[in-house]
């Protein structure tokens, strides 16, 4: 199964800019390869994937089959309350997983 | 005498052969460069907007060993405050199967416009980055990787 991974600092100052790195589990079958017998392997990829602060979408990104597998993000956000941070993939066949981590703002 | 010509037929035969083979070799390998794709593309991002060089940087490896999986970070010059900000960020390669490397949606709550991800090359290639800025601008870099083993291209 399609494991997220996620890591954002516990506790960071307000108005810091930190950084936010994401990593899920997924072939991101390209679409693009045959099997032995000639067949074309069925495009399985992520698609889409953003961050809400707080229920704010503050990042969001479109993926297409040159991203490698298992998609690693990292991007930056400023810190400006605590709450928690969700995150949301969606992919071909009805693939979505969502995950979310808390941060203290001080 | 009569040898002499002998040759020298052979050797226009030979030449001849050669130069027809040497066109057919070309015109059968199929071009994986897919120029108007990546024009098409890009067009879609920016519309008519003109693409200026400058205020991305692009940092990837030079030589890729391994074309599965490349690192890629893009980092745009933006003070990233409420009225001047990147709107998005939009990665492209020339010699994929597609030209769309990933787009990215960003805002003034980012505070810093600098994204990573990895990502496949298929060839040896040129990337191209392409940032949208708040004003409506589009700036753009490019880098050139060697790639040593493909991504995309090996069967199961």
């Amino acid at each position: 199964m399609a494991r997220p991974l996620i890591n954002v600092p516990a506790k960071v100052k307000r108005g810091q800019v930190f950084e936010i790195k994401t990593l899920i589990s997924h072939i991101m079958e390209t679409g693009f390869r045959f099997t032995t017998t000639g067949g074309r392997i069925p495009r399985d990829i992520v698609t889409s994937f953003s961050c809400r602060y707080n229920g704010e979408e503050i990042f969001r990104a479109d993926l297409y089959p040159a991203i490698a597998a298992n998609p690693f993000i990292a991007f930056f956000t400023v810190a400006t309350e605590s709450g928690t941070l969700e995150f949301n993939w969606i992919g071909d066949n009805g693939f979505a997983e969502t995950a979310s981590a808390k941060i203290t703002v001080e | 005498m009569s040898e002499r010509k002998r040759g020298a037929t052979r050797r226009a035969v030979l030449i001849g052969g050669l130069a027809g083979g040497l066109a057919a070799t070309i015109k059968v390998v199929p071009a994986r460069a897919t120029p108007e794709q990546l024009h098409a593309a890009i067009r879609n991002v920016v519309g008519a907007a003109q693409v200026r060089k400058g205020r991305v940087e692009l940092i990837v490896p030079p030589l890729v060993e391994n074309g599965n999986a490349v690192s890629l970070v893009v980092a745009v010059d933006s003070p990233m405050t409420a009225t001047d900000y990147v709107k998005s960020i939009h990665v492209f390669n020339e010699k994929n199967p597609q030209p769309n490397v990933i787009g990215v949606h960003l805002g003034p709550r980012a505070g810093k416009a600098r994204i990573s991800t990895r990502f496949r090359l298929a060839d040896t290639q040129t990337v191209t980055a392409i940032a949208e800025l708040s004003d409506g601008t589009f700036w753009s870099a490019t880098a050139d990787l060697i790639v040593t083993m493909a991504a995309c291209v090996e069967g199961l």
